[in-house]
């Protein structure tokens, strides 16, 4: 008896300190909510305020006012959902010819892909930057939405999916019906790797959504610029300023990747673990 | 959606250049080339041909308007004897070490308690993953206010106790503790979901054999769990190290309404410029892009020395 009522109490305090844990998580989001339903003047009194205020329309209605808010969602919405799928396109692509196909050079080409995974991103962006300027690409999204079109983090995960999740029989046997590459693409391994697929998705639109220092360089037109560069704006003004605003909008601008997090969470959280001790 | 058909037209030449060779194998093979191809040009283009060019520019002076102008090694030597980019790195390497301790500590500790508290395992995952995924631009303007001088949470809560307001995101030190906490808390769930996947893989008969051995939790734990949890910590602590070494956005959204001239600046004092916040600075505030390449340089081969120093001191830690 005094063995289960003990471990009973150690199932409660390791509740507690989680619990705590938990809290701490979750506090900075409900300091923004707080914040966003107050007035500069409620902000700065003192003692601060604790639970949530009434203003809230107010600052959505100055926020909209300040920034291009929607125009610049729809810039986000249009570089993470089409960075997306062009990197789910050309990734599963290039992972299903690397996952089951033999072809000379396979070795090397494999090899370098995971080399690339190393370069550091600092040293291409000066000649990135004047590449695009050369072109034209400067200030607009496409400078955004090309260079990640694909990427070896996708191939390489892709690949470890694909090698385990399509059988070759199932190859062979399309094969003997008539198939060619692409249809084997499209209708036997796409179906299949539908989960490694999710994971990747998620994982690339939440990247694209949050990706600041790229598009800070690259977007020079301040009113046609993606959402977190509009927000870093509207943070960066010298002097005084609307934190009731600017905490409305960190607090929008964060419902889009809430939504996919809690649609793909037990997807991602397994995967993650999973690719780590791999 | 103008990108689609430039993305497809490269792939084209490529299927074309092996097929015109007279070998047999290209030919059988060129859909496979063609199919893996996006990448490879993409990286060519935006890859290979960038770092190239950034290595060769880091040996000229360009204010990228006018024309280049050899400059040899000087660049390179002003690097060596700039007091400021040895700043940015002591900066740095403070701020990955304030963050990165802790953030292990607690992630591992984390990791340990889910393991063993089998109710409600799947909402602390996912409250605990939360702050990852969230925008480091949304998560440092809210963590601004929190360490606000004047109406900030901390500075309310330590007058609650009496003790005497501190000016967070004015001083060398409040900087810093401020950008280290805002990594903390952004990285923690993330490793002790990585950490707890590690625990996942410990054999239960090896916990069984201790405590047979009568082997307490503690003992159980220095002598079982984390021997055998090193391969994960080494990847926690390298991937910790690659990222935080080139922390950027952190200190640029926290700091950049402190300063007229430059958006990069640190806060006062530049006690917040880390090398990546530098390098922004010294390119695209001061123009100075032959001095900029240099400076990503210089970064480059800092991370990659503290990558091999933390490889080998987990993995000597492992052969004792």
């Amino acid at each position: 008896m005094a063995s289960i009522k003990g471990s009973r109490r150690r199932g409660v305090a390791l509740h507690a300190v989680l619990v705590i844990g938990l809290l701490l998580s979750a506090f900075p989001f409900y300091w923004a909510v707080i914040m966003s339903t107050h007035t500069s003047s409620e902000i700065f009194s003192y003692p601060p305020k604790l639970l949530p205020g009434s203003h809230f329309l107010q600052n959505v209605r100055s926020l909209f006012d300040n920034i291009g808010f929607f125009g610049s969602m729809f810039n986000s919405l249009l570089v993470a959902v089409s960075v997306t799928f062009l990197v789910l396109f050309f990734d599963s692509l290039a992972a299903f010819v690397f996952a089951k196909f033999e072809f000379p050079g396979r070795g090397l080409l494999f090899a370098l892909l995971m080399a690339i995974f190393m370069v550091p991103t600092q040293l291409a962006i000066i000649p990135q930057f004047v590449i695009m300027a050369k072109i034209g690409w400067i200030g607009s999204m496409t400078a955004l939405i090309v260079p990640a079109a694909a990427n070896a983090f996708g191939i390489f995960w892709m690949r470890q999916y694909m090698r385990s999740a399509i059988h070759d029989e199932l190859l062979d046997a399309s094969k003997l019906d008539g198939a060619n590459f692409l249809r084997q693409y499209w209708h036997v391994a796409l179906p299949v790797v539908r989960p490694g697929l999710a994971f990747l998705g998620i994982f690339t639109f939440m990247g694209q959504w949050n990706d600041y220092a790229w598009p800070l360089i690259a977007l020079t037109n301040p009113d046609n610029v993606t959402l977190q560069v509009a927000l870093s704006q509207l943070n960066g003004v010298h002097g005084t300023t609307d934190y009731g605003m600017v905490m409305t909008g960190a607090l929008l601008a964060l419902i889009p990747l809430l939504i996919v997090f809690a649609v793909g969470a037990k997807q991602i959280i397994a995967d993650l673990g999973k690719g780590a001790i791999r | 959606m103008a990108t689609v058909p430039a993305l497809q037209e490269p792939p084209a030449v490529v299927a074309d250049a092996p097929a015109a060779q007279p070998k047999k194998g290209f030919r059988k093979y060129w859909h496979l080339y063609v199919a893996i191809s996006p990448f490879y040009l993409l990286f060519l283009c935006f890859g290979l041909i960038p770092v190239g060019f950034s290595l060769y520019l880091s040996f000229h002076r360009w204010d990228g308007l006018g024309s280049m102008e050899w400059a040899g090694l000087s660049q390179y030597q002003y690097l060596l004897s700039d007091s400021d980019f040895w700043a940015s790195i002591g900066n740095t390497l403070i701020i990955w070490a304030l963050a990165t301790f802790p953030m292990i500590f607690l992630a591992m500790l984390t990791a340990v308690m889910l393991n063993s508290a089998v109710r409600f395992k799947n909402v602390y995952r996912f409250a605990y993953f939360l702050p990852n995924v969230t925008s480091v631009v949304a998560i440092a303007i809210i963590f601004g206010s929190v360490f606000s001088t004047n109406f900030g949470l901390v500075n309310a809560l330590l007058q609650a106790v009496g003790i005497d307001q501190v000016a967070w995101l004015n001083t060398p030190w409040g900087i810093k503790v401020a950008i280290a906490t805002l990594m903390t808390w952004q990285w923690t769930g993330y490793n002790a979901i990585i950490f707890l996947a590690g625990l996942q893989t410990i054999p239960s008969e090896l916990y069984e054999a201790a405590r047979v051995d009568g082997a307490g939790p503690v003992q159980t734990f220095f002598r079982v769990t984390l021997p055998l949890l090193r391969p994960t910590l080494l990847f926690v602590l390298v991937v910790s190290t690659v990222t935080g070494l080139q922390s950027f956005t952190e200190a640029q959204v926290l700091l950049q309404n402190t300063s007229n001239d430059s958006t990069f600046s640190g806060g006062p004092d530049h006690a917040g410029r880390t090398m990546v916040l530098y390098f922004f600075q010294q390119t695209f505030d001061n123009n100075d892009f032959g001095y900029g390449a240099a400076v990503a340089w210089g970064i480059f081969l800092v991370v990659v020395l503290f990558s091999i120093i933390n490889w080998r001191l987990v993995k000597r830690r492992g052969e004792e």
